[in-house]
């Protein structure tokens, strides 16, 4: 194990490599646009260097033991998407990007100095789990507003919120928190139907609230991405729990089930999967299908090496700031640009189940697992919406879409994952010290 | 639970691991045919963001230019030629591409030929700013107005050239087109526009019909028998042949009539430079059933039967190899009738090549390509497309054909002080259509400056009363004097 210090060392010569990255990303942007910009460039290029020298300080005051990757991959990921957006749009979405990214950077602080001890969340697991609940379905009350056929959005003034984001977490924090008390009980098969064992109906009492909640996202929000996404989280956290993959399966179907009825009932879904099936129909690629059909014009014509930054033209892609950022990496980074961002995502959900599988707790190991899920199947829903292997999902991609929600969220969440990753490593192994940790045994 | 999480972990590294699969299949597989999509407009806006080069005739009157728009195509295509110049520069369109010069110069009016400049490295760093190179048509502005003018209202065309070197003066057919509208960045006008223009129909405005419609050349076509005569050394100029009233044709009952229904003299023979002069149709018919093999490699030396090599698209003209079984209409090619078809440029070259002492010259219509400092850096010289017949032949031909003007059919291409070498042409087309009005020329007919071609289609204003040389000479003769003004020679 390293040492503290070592790691905080190793994660600032990381960190300094990804900034270096991410603002020469976004000056190369700037020269290839108009290269006056530079002087309302520099400042945001500043700021983001500041952003993630307070993230460091942060992390080396409240969580010095914690992973070292997690910070530089973040800033990373947060960085090419910055110049991505800026590329976009360097009047608007640009700068309001690195301000998002500054308030993610205090919530991220935040989070970490009033969550000293992961542990206590699972005491407002029922707090958290009704809060999670209401923001999930929020949208689809009066408050919510439909933007490109779903409604994720709550509209206050002229500030939009995608409440589902946060909602996210506090599902994972409730569901971690209630798997680690009953994961025995849920494991325990005491009726068998057919050839599946199932448990006493009351220990499944979340699965079916899950269920029905991911249908109501599906049905009041017209979004099958975010009802996928919820689902899968909770049907890997059950399995990670009780370790029964005949749970995953009846919970596939179940959702198989759910959702043909959503392809059947909403023409929105339907044509979704006609884009999908075939984005080239000519009847297709001039309306439903030009935003995908775009995406892949620009991923294609940005080949191997791509077009360069700034000499592409992913402005032609519809919406390209949130849903497509990775298509604009794609048009002008080429598949080398995708690829390493694939790999980063990948680094991130690996040390996230490293952390995972640190942890000291059941809740811990649920938590970390739960939270780095979410995390890269988030990913890789858009990522393959966005490629043409999934139908199109409007869900953002972590760090690197234009949006506060999202990044807020995330932060948060990598604020977690650090909490967890700390006391891993600065708390002594119960197996050896025979002590028995608050929270669950291991 | 940490069997689980590590399985989670293989879970999510296989859909990475797919993810990353179709990313290959996306961005380099499948790119090039995905790219490839006609609703993939990248390099048609990577295309519109450079500015285009000028194109601009002999004496530097720009006829197409590119302006700069605010909308997402940065540069727009402006023709000050408008309709007079359609057909040579064709246009530059969102929907349907380019055409003539703006087609087959697109690389050097995009600045995408020749070397590499300091400029263009400039230009590589700062993505602004592109220029393309202008290209200088061989196109002189006052006389191809002249054609225009000299046409007035007459469906046909005018081709003039300069018989040395090939380059064409003046190029105008009629009716022509504007191509201003449709390469406007309004699709909605662009189709308007071009469905006005009856795209799929042969008379189309789109069409030039200088270089890429053929017509029955009719007696002008006698050129070209009577230089197969004379290179088959059977042949000279005081040969003599019967002059019937009727040529009676082989395998039919059928006969072959002059154009007045008499003989040609009324003396029972007529020798060959008369024949040529007063345009008699049976001596000429009789040298087509004679010399067919002859005949056929003579127009094929001039550039019949394949599209000539140009510096715009152009239609084959046609003389026909007649088999043995269908021998009267050997008869009828003998007379620019039947099976033939040139186009007015072909029959332009027919002129020049006289002219030029039996050398065929290569047509061009763009002189050089300069970049945007003005250096030429692109110069069109190119060969002759080779002899057609000799020297003494051409000799002999200009010495016919100059009495053609001076005293047979043509008089009406006189000039006062200049000696024009001509030949009529009044060619049949369907029955009961009026003819076709022709007449090639050059001048002066000692030191060849000009050769003209002049096709007015169904007889222009004279209908089915026309004749070449009534109709057609008149154009040609002001078409050369405004070329001797302009020259001064």
């Amino acid at each position: 194990m390293m040492q503290a210090s070592a790691r905080r060392s190793s994660e600032l010569s990381l960190l300094i490599l990804a900034l270096i990255l991410g603002v020469g990303a976004l000056a190369l942007v700037v020269l290839a646009r108009d290269a006056d910009i530079l002087a309302t460039a520099a400042p945001l290029m500043v700021t983001l260097i500041a952003a993630y020298a307070a993230a460091h300080i942060g992390i080396r005051k409240l969580a010095p033991s914690s992973d070292h990757l997690l910070l530089p991959l973040t800033a990373l990921l947060n960085g090419l998407g910055l110049a991505a957006v800026y590329r976009l749009d360097p009047s608007d979405y640009g700068p309001t990007q690195v301000t998002w990214t500054v308030v993610g950077v205090v919530v991220f602080i935040a989070t970490l100095v009033v969550v000293r001890d992961y542990r206590v969340l699972a005491r407002y697991k029922y707090i958290l789990g009704f809060t999670g609940i209401l923001l999930l379905l929020l949208p689809a009350t009066p408050l919510g507003t439909e933007i490109n056929g779903a409604r994720l959005w709550l509209r206050v003034g002229s500030f939009s919120f995608q409440p589902g984001e946060l909602a996210k977490i506090c599902l994972v924090i409730f569901f971690a928190a209630y798997l680690a008390e009953r994961k025995e009980l849920l494991a325990f098969a005491s009726r068998r139907i057919w050839r599946i064992h199932f448990p006493d109906i009351k220990h499944f009492g979340p699965l079916l609230v899950m269920w029905i909640l991911s249908l109501a996202v599906m049905f009041f929000e017209k979004d099958l991405g975010s009802s996928l996404l919820f689902f899968s989280i909770f049907l890997v956290m059950l399995y990670i729990a009780t370790a029964r993959i005949a749970y995953m399966l009846v919970g596939l179907l179940v959702f198989a089930a759910g959702a043909y009825v959503g392809y059947v009932t909403f023409s929105h879904v339907q044509l979704r999967v006609a884009v999908w099936l075939d984005v080239f129909n000519p009847k297709l690629i001039s309306d439903e299908g030009y935003q995908l059909a775009q995406s892949l014009f620009a991923l294609a014509t940005g080949g191997l090496f791509g077009t360069g930054l700034g000499q592409g033209r992913p402005d032609l892609i519809p919406a390209a700031h949130t849903d497509f950022v990775f298509a604009v990496i794609g048009e002008e980074l080429g598949l080398l640009g995708t690829a390493a961002v694939v790999v980063c995502f990948m680094f991130l959900v690996g040390r996230g189940l490293r952390i995972a599988l640190g942890a000291r707790s059941d809740f811990g190991q649920l938590l970390a697992a739960g939270l780095i899920v979410s995390f890269g199947v988030q990913t890789i829903i858009i990522l393959a919406g966005v490629i043409r292997l999934l139908p199109l999902t409007g869900i953002t991609l972590p760090f690197m879409s234009y949006g506060g929600s999202s990044l807020l969220s995330n932060f948060v969440l990598m604020a977690l994952l650090a909490r967890v990753s700390h006391q891993n490593a600065s708390e002594p192994d119960p197996a050896l010290t025979g002590e028995i940790l608050i929270g669950g045994r291991r | 639970m940490q069997a689980q999480i590590r399985r989670v972990a293989w879970g999510l590294v296989a859909a990475f691991l797919i993810v990353f699969a179709q990313l290959n299949y996306v961005q380099i597989f499948a790119a090039e045919d995905i790219a490839s999509n006609d609703s993939n407009i990248r390099s048609l806006l990577a295309e519109y963001a450079i500015k285009r080069g000028d194109i601009e005739t002999l004496d530097f009157e720009t006829v197409a230019r590119s302006r700069k728009t605010q909308d997402r195509f940065q540069y727009l295509r402006a023709y000050p030629g408008g309709e007079l110049y359609g057909h040579i520069t064709g246009y530059y369109s969102l929907i349907y591409g380019s055409d003539r010069i703006e087609s087959t110069y697109s690389e050097q009016l995009l600045g995408e030929s020749g070397v590499i400049s300091m400029q263009d490295i400039q230009d590589s760093f700062l993505s602004s700013g592109e220029r393309g190179d202008d290209v200088r048509l061989t196109v002189h502005s006052q006389l191809q107005q002249v054609a225009a003018e000299a046409l007035g209202g007459q469906e046909g065309s005018v081709v003039a050239l300069d018989p040395s070197s090939g380059e064409v003066r003046a190029m105008y057919s009629n009716p022509t087109y504007d191509p201003g509208p449709l390469s406007t960045h309004d699709t909605e006008k662009i189709r308007a526009y071009r469905q006005s223009l009856q795209p799929n129909s042969p008379d189309s405005p789109l069409l030039s019909k200088a270089t890429s419609r053929s017509f029955p050349p009719g007696s002008t076509f006698k050129v070209v028998t009577t230089a197969a005569a004379l290179e088959s050394g059977r042949f000279t100029p005081t040969s003599s042949f019967p002059d019937p009233e009727a040529l009676d044709l082989p395998l039919t009952d059928n006969t072959l009539t002059n154009f007045t229904n008499t003989s040609c003299t009324g003396t029972g023979s007529i020798d060959l430079f008369t024949a040529l002069v007063q345009s008699c149709d049976t001596t000429f018919a009789i040298l087509g059933l004679r010399l067919p093999e002859e005949l056929r490699r003579t127009a094929g030396a001039l550039g019949f039967n394949e599209p000539l090599p140009f510096d715009v698209g152009t239609a084959a003209s046609t003389f026909p190899d007649v088999p043995d079984d269908q021998e009267p209409l050997r008869a009828f090619a003998g007379i620019g009738q039947g099976d033939v078809a040139a186009t007015p440029l072909q029959m332009a070259l027919v002129a020049a090549t006289v002219a030029n002492g039996g050398q065929v010259p290569r047509p061009q219509l763009v002189r050089e390509v300069r970049d945007a400092s003005g250096s030429v850096i692109e110069q069109q010289r190119s060969a002759p497309l080779g002899r057609a017949f000799s020297a003494a032949t051409a000799q002999e031909l200009t010495r016919m054909m100059t009495s053609v003007v001076a005293e047979g059919t043509g008089t009406a291409a006189q000039i006062d002080g200049v000696e024009v070498a001509g030949k009529t042409g009044t060619a049949q087309t369907v029955e009961g259509a009026a003819p076709h009005a022709w007449f090639i020329c050059f001048a002066p007919a000692s030191n060849p400056r000009i050769a003209v071609a002049v096709l007015v289609e169904n007889g222009g204003e004279l209908g089915s009363e026309a004749t070449g040389g009534a109709v057609a000479a008149p154009v040609a003769k002001a078409v050369i004097e405004a070329d001797r003004r302009i020259r001064q020679w």
